[in-house]
């Protein structure tokens, strides 16, 4: 049991309910499919996450933006755990976003359950405790006799019992207690089990749910145009036939980010300036914005792909100098080694194509601005735009809608700032809709990266040394103390950076995404090259580091990472070789999770078919067992697409890839046909999920190509050297 | 500007739009249904499907204007015309992940079972095949499409 101390949690009971609303509304947690006709009243509200009704039901706020990672489940379930009521008489409230009440109302760095975990459960057995206190005061009996069970309070010596929602009333004038008792893990009733994600109904009926779906009177639909190349501005703008169409309001020209602004983040957009059409519906709007002549200035010159990639390649060729990190004599080693082995992996830009574009509503009026829409970072994009419009944070609210998609891109809310911009223009309510091109087009790409390996093996066949220096656009991809790092005496790391004007951004699970796969296809080959079985060969550097670790700034369990390996040995039954099925493994740590995955893949027709993924997650404590689940199998089928056919080239700055005729991605019968998931059980807090099950798979799916082809796999995206349609270097 | 006469989920609308207008942007905009979404505008990602004489039609491309008395049905329309099998079968697999791409993924599975009851994996594939799931819930949607296969699949 865990004891926490309220005081320093800043808790607040809510005050003020004389005459609070009726609730009205809101989505059934438990799918009850029907909601009594008289509203229920609200009671109490022991602080910002929970509101106890008349009736007994109790609404539980999720503060985070929910993006498809299922957080506006799992945030309340562990609220519900704690508070100790049925989830079938839970009510799941999106807030909008309020800084001064939640901690952290973001979707990022899979951190959401990570770092709401004990404030939430705090907050829930908070509640639970000050309806104790006022049952233990009506029947004149010490709180330490009470007990609670799904929403109802007991008085064994008595046989007392009362509901929640029959308490609370009496219960609001029971301060906020300075401590709480957290419940032992052994006892969740909620946490660890299947609940559905809380909006699926809604969902499969066509609820308006989305910033796309939102209709308000009044409103003015706008359309922006970026420049075509990056590096481009607007020079001028020739609307006469635009305007022409019916229907269309105004055509004008907008900068929105002034070269001083903090570029990071929602201030960060590669083309400040922009052509904004506006009129009363979207297909007017859409043909308008064809119609524009624009003529277009070049800033600073267009990029190419392969002058990327030959930039990225002389970056690493170089001789490392100043390595983030140096373990031993690499160099030494490598003298001394019998076998030496040397590879490159690569892998291109990549659009985060959510499948809702890019969109948000703003109001300006006066010194006030109402925003609405798909944000993973309500906060930053609420402060930015406070600084572009120079309206206090206090007068802008944010309203958070379920995102269709983010994978990182929605992180970067210059949209919601541009909509605001145009709000204020045009005074009217503003609903800014981004097309597919302009959302594919855009930038905040996943970077090109580009890294090299090098292995050096001793006379009994064992790893001896490795370096690894890795770029990419803006950054480069290496984690230089993760594994192999702590597992080999002479081991170096470094990573550059290449400048371009294309812009980069966050995609799930930022440099992991391909790291990792490089770093376990080439653990797979040198394994293959000492002559031994690549889950043997991870595990012996895994006890290498558990037993006698290099350095000391390695951040990764050995424990955990073998348990791991371990548990997908024993699952997908690993040296038990079945006729026709080729295997890869792989495994990775980020985001705070474990996970380590198989793929099995069989020849058809000479072609090789993606049969079944396995994988293997320590991530803690699991909240949502089949929530989890479910994004687990969505990393797979994800990782397994961009490795194989994700690709964005440049010609001159200008993207080759506009739209999903040219851009592929993964499609049914192209992934695998199951994927077996299984957890790690134990008690450690809970860490992320939405990101970490993506990064490995391009491993083990690279992995299992070899096996089933006999060709390793190098480049991204891998059906270019699956069909020998690389582009040559040389 | 035109009149256009709409028959959505059995009721007749009448709109005044473009001459060209999709009926994605007829149904959104005008007769006021948002549960049809707008992923591509290119009949390539298959967010705007419904159903146009039983038949999946990716509607970001269909003039609205061309299709004269067709019945059309949408997913908001689709349990009251023989497609709630389906709709439960994907609450039981919890299949939906953003959700975004999901009614065109529903719409258009009750395009194939309206055709054929019975599909194999790979008339599943094919059929589906024009439907992106950027999340990748690919495997619960083949699930659910089965699941409600048993459960009586598609009324038509």
């Amino acid at each position: 049991m865990t004891k926490i101390n309220l005081s320093r949690r800043g808790f607040i009971k809510v005050t003020g309910l004389a005459g609070s609303g009726l609730v009205l509304g809101f989505h059934w947690a438990g799918c009850t499919p029907v909601r009594p006709a008289e509203a229920a009243k609200v009671v109490l509200e022991p602080n910002a996450y929970i509101k106890i009704l008349s009736d007994g039901m109790v609404t539980l706020m999720s503060p985070v933006p929910e993006i498809g990672q299922g957080i506006k489940t799992a945030i309340p379930m562990i609220i519900a755990e704690e508070l100790d009521v049925s989830w079938d008489n839970v009510i799941i409230e999106q807030a909008p976003l309020a800084p001064d009440l939640y901690v952290r109302q973001s979707a990022g760095g899979s951190q959401a359950v990570r770092q709401l975990w004990t404030t939430v459960r705090t907050a829930g057995a908070a509640g639970r405790r000050m309806l104790m206190e006022a049952a233990a005061r009506e029947w004149k009996v010490p709180v330490a006799e009470l007990t609670t069970s799904e929403g109802i309070i007991n008085h064994g010596k008595s046989g007392n019992s009362i509901g929640y929602g029959d308490i609370a009333s009496k219960a609001n004038d029971i301060e906020v207690p300075e401590e709480v008792t957290l419940k032992d893990p052994g006892n969740f009733k909620i946490i660890g089990t299947s609940k559905k994600n809380v909006d699926v109904r809604d969902i499969v009926e066509g609820k308006p749910l989305f910033g796309m779906d939102m209709k308000k009177e009044g409103t003015v639909i706008a359309m922006i145009t970026h420049p075509p190349a990056f590096g481009m501005k607007p020079k001028s703008v020739d609307d006469s036939a635009a305007r022409a169409i019916p229907g269309i309001k105004d055509v004008f020209t907008i900068t929105v980010f002034p070269e001083d602004i903090e570029t990071r983040w929602s201030g960060n957009n590669a083309f400040p300036e922009l052509v904004v059409v506006t009129g009363e519906s979207t297909w007017n709007v859409m043909k308008a914005k064809k119609a524009l002549k624009i003529e277009w200035e070049t800033v600073t010159p267009g990029e190419n792909t392969e002058d990327h990639m030959k930039q990225m390649e002389s970056q690493i060729s170089g001789k490392m100098t100043a390595p983030d990190r140096i373990d031993g004599d690499p160099k030494a080693a490598f003298r001394k080694a019998v076998k030496v082995i040397e590879r490159t992996y690569s892998a291109p830009f990549l659009p985060h194509n959510t499948m809702e574009p890019m969109n948000f509503y703003a109001h300006v009026t006066g010194d006030k601005i109402e925003l609405e829409g798909p944000t993973q970072t309500p906060q930053r994009l609420r402060d930015i735009t406070a600084q572009i419009m120079g309206i206090p944070e206090e007068n802008i609210t944010v309203n958070i809608l379920r995102a269709g998609g983010g994978f990182g891109r929605r992180l970067y809310g210059h949209y919601g700032v541009e909509a605001a911009v145009i709000s204020k223009r045009i005074n009217a309510p503003v609903h800014l809709i981004y097309t597919r091109e302009d959302d594919m087009t855009q930038g905040t790409y996943r970077p090109d990266y580009r890294v090299r390996y090098k292995a050096g093996i001793d006379a009994n066949n064992n790893l001896v040394a490795l370096t690894v220096s890795g770029t990419g656009t803006n950054g480069g991809p290496v984690a230089s103390n993760r594994f192999p790092a702590g597992a080999l005496d002479h081991y170096a790391a470094k990573n550059y950076s290449l400048k371009s004007n294309i812009s980069t951004g966050a995609w799930r699970a930022p440099r992991s995404n391909f790291i990792a796969g490089a770093e376990q296809s080439f653990l797979d080959e040198v394994a293959e090259a000492c002559g031994k079985n690549p889950m043997d060969f991870r595990l012996e550097l895994l006890e290498r580091a558990k037993n006698d670790p290099v350095g000391e700034k390695n951040d990764y369990d050995p424990d955990r990472f073998i348990a791991l390996l371990n548990l997908i040995k024993e699952k997908c039954e690993w040296g038990n070789k079945v006729e026709g099925v080729h295997r890869g493994i792989s495994a990775y740590y980020c985001h705070n999770s474990y996970i380590a995955q198989v793929i099995d893949i069989e020849m058809k027709d000479n072609k090789p078919v993606i049969k079944k993924a396995w994988c293997a997650v320590d991530c803690g404590i699991v909240i949502n067992l089949d929530g989890a689940k479910n994004q687990v199998e969505g990393g797979i089928m994800d990782g397994i697409g961009h490795a194989l056919y994700g690709n964005i080239t440049f010609k001159d700055g200008v993207v080759d890839q506009k739209n999903f005729d040219t851009y592929r991605l993964i499609r049914h019968g192209e992934g695998p046909e199951a994927v077996e998931t299984y957890f790690i059980d134990n008690d450690i807090d809970p860490t992320g999920l939405g990101e970490p099950a993506l990064p490995p798979v391009a491993g083990a799916l690279a992995n299992a190509l070899y096996r089933a082809t006999g060709k390793r796999l190098y480049h991204q995206p891998y059906i270019l050297e699956l069909e020998g349609r690389e582009i040559n270097l040389g | 500007m035109a009149s256009i006469s709409l028959k959505v989920n059995g009721k007749v609308y009448q709109i005044e739009a473009e001459d060209d207008i999709p009926l994605l942007w007829a149904l959104r905009d005008h007769v006021g249904l948002v549960g049809t979404k707008y992923g591509c505008g290119i009949a390539q990602c298959g967010s705007c499907t419904v159903l146009v004489g039983g038949v999946a039609t990716r509607s970001c491309m269909m003039p609205a204007k061309s299709l004269g008395e067709a019945e059309i049905i949408t997913i908001e329309g689709l349990a009251e015309n023989g497609g709630k099998a389906l709709q439960d079968a994907w609450v039981e697999h919890d299949t939906p992940q953003c959700g975004y791409c999901q009614a065109g993924q529903i719409i258009s599975a009750a395009g194939l079972l309206k055709s054929n009851p019975n599909p194999t994996d790979e008339e599943i594939d094919t059929a589906m095949r024009g439907n992106i799931c950027r999340c990748g819930s690919y495997v619960r949607i083949k699930a659910a499409i089965k699941t409600a296969i048993k459960k009586g699949g598609v009324v038509a």
